[in-house]
């Protein structure tokens, strides 16, 4: 008898230990990361309680998001940032956590380091006090996003009270054009469902275009699912998911590597797989896309000009009036030739090798514009490492970008990254929220890094293609 | 057992705006801390600078125990410092159209009910509660209503909704979770035998 339930259910079945008097579940979950930032209250939860870590062993650290760039000296400049790192050192130490810190070559985006590591595996429940962790969700896992009390939760019990979402199959077919990258594939998908279209669901990305695409790019569509309302979407597992996997660190190995391997292939949703909704995108409809808003779904086609604030529908007039106010940009002007200040590569969207080689074949025997301020930030060291040695920071540098040192730097800006007034960022990141970028009036355009690349070296939104 | 809430009652702050994202709710560099003392003060920090007329900002709504917002409340981070700042400046309970689920996840932890109501209902409560900041506004989770009276005599009473999994949590104080997953420590046992990659991927599915 063949299996009707999609990929989701299959895990979700799996791991769930009970039904709670709430009706929802208690769900196992197979690996907990943490960082800095969202778990120290966590652990004051458990010392509060009396409480040990119950699976120490499936909870694995690192530090990413209040990191300095440029010197990692100890301690840190800032002495709110120190305090921090002390504590999740502390933490891990006192409740036997293991910690990719500073000293640590694995030490990076959390998103960056589960998956290169080969902590990241099908078939598991992940979760971390983060919503970018739906990127773990392109191996064919349950992955998501919670907060500070739901860590404690997860530390203490290595479960999770949760209700189970419906399943929506979003699928892409067709054949990319060139220029299109897996960031235009997922802001598409989010500029066409709505920044909170998959509130309820997970998402199941499915289609040729997917199966195509490497880990990395799968993985930068699973990572901004939670910028259109889903808090988890994931790709299912095939040959190129076990390629990825094999020889990576805390991968199975051996014989139990190809049980593993059969096991997760066998996770996949099936032909005759049920979905609660299903909706399908033409990739050759996809074009080189650029936020020009406040939300990531206010995007629009490199060459498409900025929509008129009554082609919405009266509910959403005011926000985005609100974005074209804040912004400074104007209905119907077109998102090419938009000068920028700032432009940033990295992030556990687009912070990855394959990130980092295209933009550098873009900026290749070109130089930054005179005037912007260019920055690449490897998401991980082990990036940064392999980068070095193909020369990519050679390129970068001689193009006039710095090279800087592993972290999540000016996604977020909670270290010394940041825009200042109302600059213009050119961004691989995922978020274009006011004041996310570290200025409460900075703007930021989100697109691939190949496209950033190409803003760097003109000083303006442009069409990567021209630059081919 | 944590406390079972089944009603807010007291005044409320208008912010009908769509898309409302944590990082508004709390700026990104309070959240260099270790607790979550303080964060009360700095909630909405950057929008109220920037919007004097910030409902934050208003004398009139200052001791407002019920938020009023609109579409998708709360998306992007999950920082649980969103709603920790909200909490701590005297927030108990949020109206809105709809909120992104990590955030509602965090309130429900918190015991901040997060009712849904219709745009039409929420614009005749921003109106009523604009007029007079004095209203006194009551969600009740049992009944899942909103009844509003105003001091001038203007009265409001609406339908609202909260999932019952939320519902059930808060209403019989079983929304502090950590106690009920550690009692099913021994489920919790027998599961784990029954996952592969707990078991050297050696165990039958």
């Amino acid at each position: 008898m063949t299996d009707s339930r999609n990929l989701f259910n299959k895990v979700w079945d799996l791991h769930a230990c009970q039904t709670l008097p709430s009706g929802q579940d208690q769900l196992f979950i197979g690996l907990h990361l943490i960082h800095e930032v969202t778990s120290p209250q966590a652990f004051a939860i458990l010392r509060e309680r009396n409480l040990k870590v119950a699976y120490p062993e499936r909870t694995v650290a690192t530090v990413d998001h209040i990191v300095p760039t440029q010197s990692t000296a100890r301690p840190f400049v800032d002495l709110l940032a120190e305090e921090m790192m002390s504590a999740i050192e502390k933490n891990c130490r006192d409740f036997g956590i293991r910690l990719f810190d500073l000293v640590d070559n694995r030490q990076g985006v959390v998103h960056i380091v589960g998956p290169e590591q080969g902590l990241t595996l099908p078939g598991m429940t992940i979760a971390c006090g983060d919503s970018h962790t739906s990127t773990h969700g392109a191996f064919g896992s349950i992955a998501f996003g919670i907060g500070t009390s739901q860590v404690a939760d997860v530390l203490a019990t290595q479960t999770l009270a949760l209700a189970r979402p419906k399943v929506r199959k979003v699928e892409v077919t067709g054949q990319l054009k060139p220029g299109v990258y897996a960031k235009d594939v997922i802001l598409h998908i989010i500029r066409k469902l709505g920044v909170q279209g998959g509130v309820g669901y997970a998402y199941e990305y499915a289609g040729d275009v997917f199966d195509r695409m490497s880990m990395e790019e799968r993985m930068t569509v699973c990572n901004m699912s939670i910028e259109g309302g889903a808090r988890c979407g994931y790709i299912n597992p095939d040959q190129t998911t076990v390629d990825y996997i094999q020889g990576r660190p805390f991968a199975p190995q051996g014989e139990e590597f190809e049980r593993a391997a059969k096991w997760w292939l066998s996770l996949a949703s099936g032909k005759d797989a049920q979905f609660d909704d299903v909706v399908v995108f033409k990739a050759e409809e996809i074009e080189p896309t650029v936020t020009w808003g406040i939300t990531p779904a206010q995007s629009v086609g490199v060459k498409e000009t900025l929509p008129t604030i009554s082609s919405f529908p009266a509910d959403d007039q005011k926000v985005i009036s609100e974005a074209f106010q804040y912004m400074d940009l104007k209905e119907g002007q077109p998102i090419q030739g938009l000068k920028i200040n700032v432009a940033f590569i990295g992030s556990c969207t687009n912070g990855r090798i394959s990130d980092l080689r295209e933009a550098a074949r873009i900026v290749k025997g070109r130089h930054v514009a005179a005037g912007v301020k260019a920055l690449v930030v490897p998401g991980s060291q082990l990036v940064r490492k392999q980068a070095m040695e193909e020369g990519l920071d050679k390129i970068f540098e001689e193009a006039g970008f710095e090279w800087r040192g592993a972290g999540c730097s000016m996604c977020l800006a909670m270290n010394p990254d940041k825009l200042q007034g109302n600059e213009v960022c050119a961004s691989s990141s995922n978020r274009n929220f006011k004041g996310r970028q570290g200025s409460p009036t900075g703007r930021t355009l989100l697109m691939s890094p190949a496209m950033v690349a190409a803003a760097a070296v003109t000083g303006a939104v442009t069409d990567v293609r021209e630059l081919e | 057992m944590v406390q079972a809430i089944t009603q807010v009652t007291g005044s409320a702050v208008p912010l009908l705006l769509d898309d409302i994202d944590t990082d508004r709710i709390i700026p990104a560099r309070f959240l260099r801390c270790v607790t979550f003392d303080g964060l009360g003060e700095h909630a909405f920090e950057d929008d109220r600078i920037q919007d004097p007329a910030h409902p934050f900002n208003k004398a009139q709504f200052q001791g407002g125990k019920i938020l009023v917002a609109g579409r998708n409340f709360g998306c992007g981070s999950s920082r649980e410092h969103a709603p920790q700042a909200l909490m701590r400046w005297g927030i108990q309970a949020i109206i809105a159209e709809s909120y992104a689920e990590i955030f509602f996840g965090n309130c429900v932890s918190l015991g901040i009910p997060c009712v849904r109501a219709s745009r039409a209902d929420l614009e005749a409560l921003t109106k009523l509660i604009s007029a007079d900041p004095r209203t006194s506004v009551a969600i009740d989770l049992l009944a899942q209503t909103v009844t509003a009276q105003s001091e001038g005599g203007q009265q409001l009473k609406a339908n609202v909704e909260i999932p019952p999994g939320a519902r059930q949590s808060l209403t019989t104080g079983g929304w502090d979770f950590l106690g009920q997953l550690l009692d099913g420590e021994p489920k919790v046992r027998a599961q784990v035998a029954k996952i592969p990659y707990l078991q050297k991927f050696a165990v039958a599915t």
